[in-house]
């Protein structure tokens, strides 16, 4: 199957040795990084699927709040009533490395840390049903954070991963058996020369002895 | 200092805006994804998180596969006022196959 030409050489043997064994040793690096991915990723998707409930639970929750308020509030009324937020979110973020992927870590800040200090209107015109609204948005906005934290880690995981396993891939069924085939073919080759060599010798002989003898 | 933006229908965005985080009502796919597009690739990564809604990220696979294998920005989809429709699953679910090879949950 030596689809690729090689000259039956020594050196290319040699080369080719060095190659296969370079090859090994990658690969068997590359499955543990796979195999340690693999269990990191695993740990994210059971973190992503928790959280992910929690988050549609509680915005369910939060925009029942909010239909409530808005069958009592008016719609314009309720719409002035959120325009200016008294509460801004700014956003950090810093990489962690997971097996040399880098994954966003995020950090936020509030203006107010106060949580009474967040509904940005007066209570006088608006119901109460919109501060409950509010409360609950705001309880499920940090995990909306960490949402997004868990959920991208765990798509640029599987990425790498897809990447890994391929690469193991290719060497354990292409690489590697194209490479012993190879050494293989070389080495027979190389027997074979000796062999043909080797005959010829003692033909050689054979008719040098027959020479002699028949001279004397 | 960084972002976060969250792209949805104008009663789904309302609460948001009143914790502060920087919201765009969309009102069709269209709409949204001219919205989103700007959010990611024109506003020179100042959002780090984008939120989108999920009855308009159906019409957005495309865009929003396009920012799966890159660090930032982070397109997450929310449920919206109908409740969740089941497409952060399906997302979660797709990852897991690519990962794994087969769904294993």
């Amino acid at each position: 199957m030596a689809k690729t030409a090689v000259t039956p050489t020594r050196m290319v043997l040699n080369q080719l040795k060095g190659r296969l064994k370079t090859a090994r040793r990658g690969h068997k690096l590359l499955k543990d990084k796979r195999d340690e991915l693999m269990r990191q990723f695993m740990d994210v998707v059971k973190l992503n699927k928790e959280l992910r409930k929690k988050v549609e639970d509680g915005m369910t929750g939060a925009f029942a709040s909010l239909t409530v308020a808005s069958t009592i509030m008016s719609p314009e009324m309720l719409e002035q009533s959120l325009l200016y937020p008294r509460q801004s979110v700014e956003l950090g973020m810093t990489f962690k490395n997971i097996m040399s992927v880098n994954v966003p870590q995020y950090s936020f800040r509030t203006r107010n840390n106060d949580p009474s200090e967040i509904y940005p209107y007066g209570f006088a015109q608006t119901s109460g049903e919109l501060d409950d609204a509010l409360e609950k948005l705001a309880r499920v906005f940090e995990d909306m954070l960490e949402l997004a934290q868990v959920e991208k880690s765990m798509q640029l995981l599987a990425d790498e991963i897809e990447k890994t396993r391929r690469r193991v891939n290719a060497l354990e069924y292409v690489m590697i058996p194209e490479l012993e085939e190879n050494i293989r073919y070389i080495t027979m080759k190389l027997e074979e020369n000796e062999n043909s060599t080797k005959v010829r010798l003692l033909k050689v002989k054979d008719m040098v002895l027959q020479k002699a003898h028949n001279y004397e | 200092m960084l972002k976060i933006a969250v792209l949805g229908g104008r009663e789904t965005v309302m609460g948001f805006k009143a914790l502060g985080l920087d919201v765009f009502p969309a009102s069709g796919p269209e709409e949204a994804r001219e919205t989103l597009r700007r959010l990611a690739r024109d506003s020179g990564g100042q959002y780090a998180i984008i939120y989108v809604e999920e009855n308009l990220a159906q019409y957005l696979e495309h865009e929003i596969a396009r920012y799966k294998d890159v660090p930032s920005p982070a397109i997450i989809l929310i449920p919206g006022r109908e409740g969740p429709l089941g497409l952060g699953q399906s997302a979660l679910k797709a990852a897991v196959e690519k990962a794994v090879g087969t769904d294993i949950l």
